[in-house]
C-alpha cells in the first residue's frame, strides 16, 4: 500500500467520520444531561431530508441547512416533551422518533418530488462545495507533507471544519463553563442542581436542543456535503454507530473524535477492500461493517475499561419527591 | 390514594392513545394532499374486505403476536428488548438450518424440530445481551440493538457465503423440501373454501395462540412468572425476598428471545419457504408497539397484534391503490409506540385525576 493510497483512505475516513462525530457529539450533550436518546438516528434522517428538499427547491445549501436543523429540533423537541414534561420512557420515546422520521420522511418526499422518496439531484448552491484551505495548490509536490495539506485537510466541505471545530468547543463549554457544569451536574446529581435554584427543566430542554442541532448538522452534511441530495433510509444505521462511538468514548469529547474517526476509517476500509486477507483467515466485508457493534459490546461489557454513563441518565426528574 | 377503575388502564387509556395517532396520522394524509377518508376505506377494504386481505392481515398479525409477546415477556422483567429483529433473524436462520438438514417426511415432525430450532437460536442471540446484563451491568437496550446490526451481518454472511446454492447470484438458501410446507388456511377443512391458495395464512396462527395462552400461564400461573413479575416491580424489593437477579433477567430474556426466534416457522418456514435477507421485515420493531399498545398482557398483544395485521396489509394495499406510500404505515406505528410508551403520563395523569376526584366526592357525599 503506498502512501497516496494511504492518504485516499485516510480522507475518506474524515468525510465518513463527520456525520458520525457531529451526531456523537449531539448525543454527548443529551446524556450528559441525563436525557439518553437513542433517537440520533432519527434526527440526522430528518435533518438529512429537510436540507435535501429545501435546497432542492431554493438551490441554496444554507437554506438547506436551516430546515434540516429545523427537522431535527422538531424531533428533539418531541423527545424532550416526553422524557422531560411527561417523565415517559426516554427509550420509548427514542424508538418513537427513529419511526416516525424513517416514514415520515420517504412519506413527504413522495408527496414533493414523486420520485420514489428521494429528493432531485443537488448541484452547483445546492451543495456545500469542497473548500480548498490557502496554499493547498503551491505546496501539493512537497513530499510527505504537501499531500497530508493539500488531499486529507483541505478539501472538505465546511461542516466538516465545523464538526472538527465543535470538539474542542464542546469541552470548552463542558468542562470550563458554568453552564457546562451545571449540564453535567444536571446529569450526575439533578436535586443538587434544583437545590442550588437552577430549573433542571430549562438546563435539560437545553441540553436537547444543543443536541438537535448538533445531530441536525449531521444529517445536513449526509444530504448535501458527503452525497448530493436525500435518499430514503440514507442515515443507514449512523446514529446507532454515533451511539456506539459516545460509549466507546465514555462520553468524552476528545475520545468521541478518536472513536469516530475509527469507525470511519473502517468503513473506509470496508468499502475500499471487501475482503481483508490476512493469510490466516479472510475477514469478509460483512464482518468489518459489524466491527464498530462488536466493540461497543466489549466495552461495556468492561473488558476494556468500565463505560459509565452519567448517573441521572434515562430517569426523568421529579421535583420534591 | 384512590386507584382508577380497572377499564380505565387496560381499555380507557389506549384506546384514546391510538385514537390520537390515528387522528395525527390522518392530519399527515390531509397534509400530504390525500383523502383521509377514502385511505381508511382502502385500508379495511384491502384488509378485511375480503378472504385474501383477511388472509394477509392473519399472517402479519401471526408475526407480530411472536415479536410482541417477546417484548412483553421480558418487559415484565423490567427488561426493553429491543433486540427482537436480530432475534427472529437469527431464528430464522434456525429454521433454515433444521429444515435444510434432513428430508423431512412430514410437516408436522418438521414443525416440532424447527419450533426447537427458531427458538434455540432466537435464545441464544438474547443470551449473550442477556447475561452481559446480569453479570456485568450493560445496558440491554444498547447491546440487544448492537446485536441487531451483528444479526443482521451474520445472516448476511451465511446466506452470501455459506448456505447460497451453487450457481445462484441470489443471496438466499435452497429451497425448502415440499414436505415440509405448512398448510395453509386453503388447506383446512371447513374454511379452506373461503381462503385462496396465494394466502399465507398458515397453521402457525394457531402455534401463536398457543404461545399467548402459555406466556399467560408463565407469567399469571408459574413460580417463574412471580418471580419475573416481582422482579420487574422492584429488584431491590425482589432481591431481599431471594429472587436471584441473574436467574430472573436470564429467564426473562432467553424465554423473549426464543419467542421472537419463534417467529421464523410462520415467515420462513410457512410463507417463503427458503431464507432471504431482510426476512423479518422490520416485525421485531412492531413487536414494541405491539406490547405497549398490549398492556404486556397475552390477550392484549393478541388483539394489538391483529390491529398492526390489518394496519400492514391495508397500507401495502393503500400503496397499491393510492399515491400513498407504505410507510404511512411507520408514521403511524411510530406515533402509537410515543403516545402509548413514551407520552403515556400526558392522558394518563389528568385522567387519573379525574377518577380520583370523583372517587372522592363519591365518598364524602
Amino acid at each position: 500500500m503506498d502512501f497516496a493510497t494511504i492518504i485516499e483512505i485516510l480522507d475518506s475516513a474524515v468525510r465518513l467520520g463527520t456525520p458520525l462525530l457531529l451526531a456523537c457529539l449531539a448525543g454527548l450533550f443529551s446524556e450528559r444531561a441525563g436525557i439518553f436518546d437513542i433517537g440520533l438516528e432519527g434526527k440526522m434522517l430528518m435533518a438529512a431530508f429537510f436540507s435535501g428538499a429545501v435546497a432542492a427547491v431554493t438551490g441554496n445549501a444554507w437554506l438547506g441547512l436551516l430546515a434540516g436543523v429545523g427537522g431535527s429540533m422538531s424531533l428533539a423537541f418531541v423527545h424532550g416533551l416526553a422524557s422531560i414534561t411527561f417523565r415517559g420512557n426516554q427509550l420509548i420515546s427514542g424508538v418513537a422518533v427513529n419511526f416516525l422520521a424513517s416514514g415520515f420522511t420517504v412519506l413527504i418526499a413522495q408527496s414533493w418530488f414523486h420520485q420514489g422518496g428521494r429528493t432531485p439531484q443537488l448541484s452547483g448552491n445546492g451543495r456545500f462545495d469542497p473548500i480548498t484551505l490557502p496554499g493547498a495548490e503551491a505546496v501539493k509536490d512537497v513530499p510527505f507533507l504537501g499531500p497530508i495539506y493539500s488531499n486529507l485537510l483541505s478539501g472538505h466541505s465546511i461542516l466538516v471544519y465545523v464538526a472538527f471545530a465543535m470538539v474542542p468547543i464542546t469541552w470548552w463549554v463542558l468542562f470550563r463553563t458554568r453552564f457546562g457544569l451545571r449540564l453535567r451536574a444536571v446529569g450526575e446529581n439533578p436535586e443538587s442542581v434544583d437545590t442550588a435554584g437552577i430549573s433542571v427543566i430549562r438546563m435539560r430542554y437545553t441540553a436537547v436542543a444543543i443536541t438537535g442541532v448538533l445531530a441536525g448538522l449531521g444529517g445536513v452534511y449526509l444530504a448535501t456535503g458527503l452525497a448530493a441530495g436525500f435518499v430514503k433510509e440514507m442515515t443507514a444505521g449512523r446514529g446507532y454507530i454515533a451511539l456506539a462511538a459516545l460509549i466507546f468514548a465514555k462520553w468524552r469529547p476528545v475520545p468521541a473524535l478518536g472513536a469516530t474517526m475509527l469507525f470511519g476509517l473502517l468503513e473506509a476500509i470496508s468499502n475500499r477492500y471487501p475482503n481483508i486477507d490476512l493469510g490466516v483467515v479472510t475477514l469478509p466485508i460483512q464482518f468489518m461493517q459489524a466491527v464498530p457493534y462488536i466493540l461497543t459490546v466489549i466495552i461495556l461489557a468492561g473488558f476494556i475499561g468500565k463505560a459509565i454513563p452519567p448517573r441521572a441518565g434515562g430517569q426523568p426528574y421529579v421535583k420534591e419527591r | 390514594m384512590e386507584k382508577t377503575p380497572k377499564w380505565v388502564d387496560v381499555a380507557l387509556i389506549p384506546l384514546l392513545n391510538l385514537l390520537i395517532a390515528f387522528v395525527i396520522s390522518g392530519i399527515v394524509v390531509l397534509l400530504i394532499g390525500e383523502d383521509p377518508i377514502k385511505a381508511i376505506k382502502v385500508m379495511v377494504s384491502g384488509a378485511l374486505g375480503s378472504p385474501y386481505g383477511w388472509g394477509y392481515t392473519l399472517y402479519y398479525a401471526t408475526n407480530f403476536i411472536f415479536t410482541g409477546l417477546a417484548v412483553a415477556v421480558a418487559y415484565h422483567a423490567s427488561q426493553f428488548n429491543i433486540g427482537g429483529e436480530g432475534q427472529a433473524t437469527l431464528g430464522g436462520l434456525g429454521v433454515a438450518l433444521v429444515l435444510l438438514a434432513f428430508p423431512w417426511p412430514h410437516w408436522t415432525i418438521a414443525l416440532i424440530a424447527a419450533m426447537a430450532g427458531g427458538a434455540i437460536f432466537g435464545a441464544a442471540w438474547a443470551a449473550i445481551p442477556a447475561y452481559l446484563q446480569a453479570k456485568r451491568g450493560s445496558h440491554i437496550v444498547i447491546t440487544t440493538i448492537m446485536f441487531n446490526f451483528i444479526g443482521a451481518a451474520v445472516l448476511n454472511y451465511m446466506l452470501v457465503n455459506v448456505l447460497r446454492p451453487r450457481g445462484s447470484m441470489d443471496p438466499a438458501t435452497a429451497r425448502f423440501g415440499p414436505a415440509t410446507h405448512l398448510p395453509t388456511f386453503h388447506d383446512f377443512p371447513l374454511i379452506g373454501q373461503f381462503f385462496s391458495k396465494s394466502v399465507p395464512a398458515n397453521v402457525s396462527f394457531f402455534v401463536a395462540i398457543l404461545a399467548c395462552y402459555l406466556v399467560w400461564v408463565l407469567i399469571w400461573r408459574t413460580k417463574l412468572g412471580f418471580e419475573i413479575r416481582a422482579f420487574g416491580r422492584s429488584e431491590t424489593a425482589a432481591r431481599y425476598a431471594g429472587i436471584s437477579p441473574v436467574k430472573i433477567v436470564m429467564a426473562a430474556m432467553l424465554i423473549s428471545g426464543g419467542l421472537a426466534g419463534l417467529m421464523a416457522i410462520n415467515n420462513v418456514m410457512g410463507e417463503a419457504h427458503r431464507l432471504v435477507l431482510n426476512s423479518v421485515e422490520g416485525a421485531g420493531f412492531i413487536g414494541i408497539a405491539v406490547a405497549l399498545m398490549g398492556r404486556n398482557h397475552p390477550f392484549g398483544v393478541f388483539l394489538a397484534a391483529l390491529l398492526f395485521g390489518f394496519l400492514y396489509q391495508g397500507g401495502g394495499e393503500l400503496a397499491l391503490e393510492t399515491t400513498i406510500p407504505r410507510e404511512l404505515i411507520t408514521v403511524i406505528q411510530a406515533l402509537v409506540i410515543l403516545f402509548t410508551g413514551a407520552f403515556d403520563n400526558m392522558l394518563r395523569a389528568p385522567i387519573e385525576s379525574f377518577f380520583v376526584a370523583r372517587a372522592n366526592a363519591r365518598k364524602e357525599a
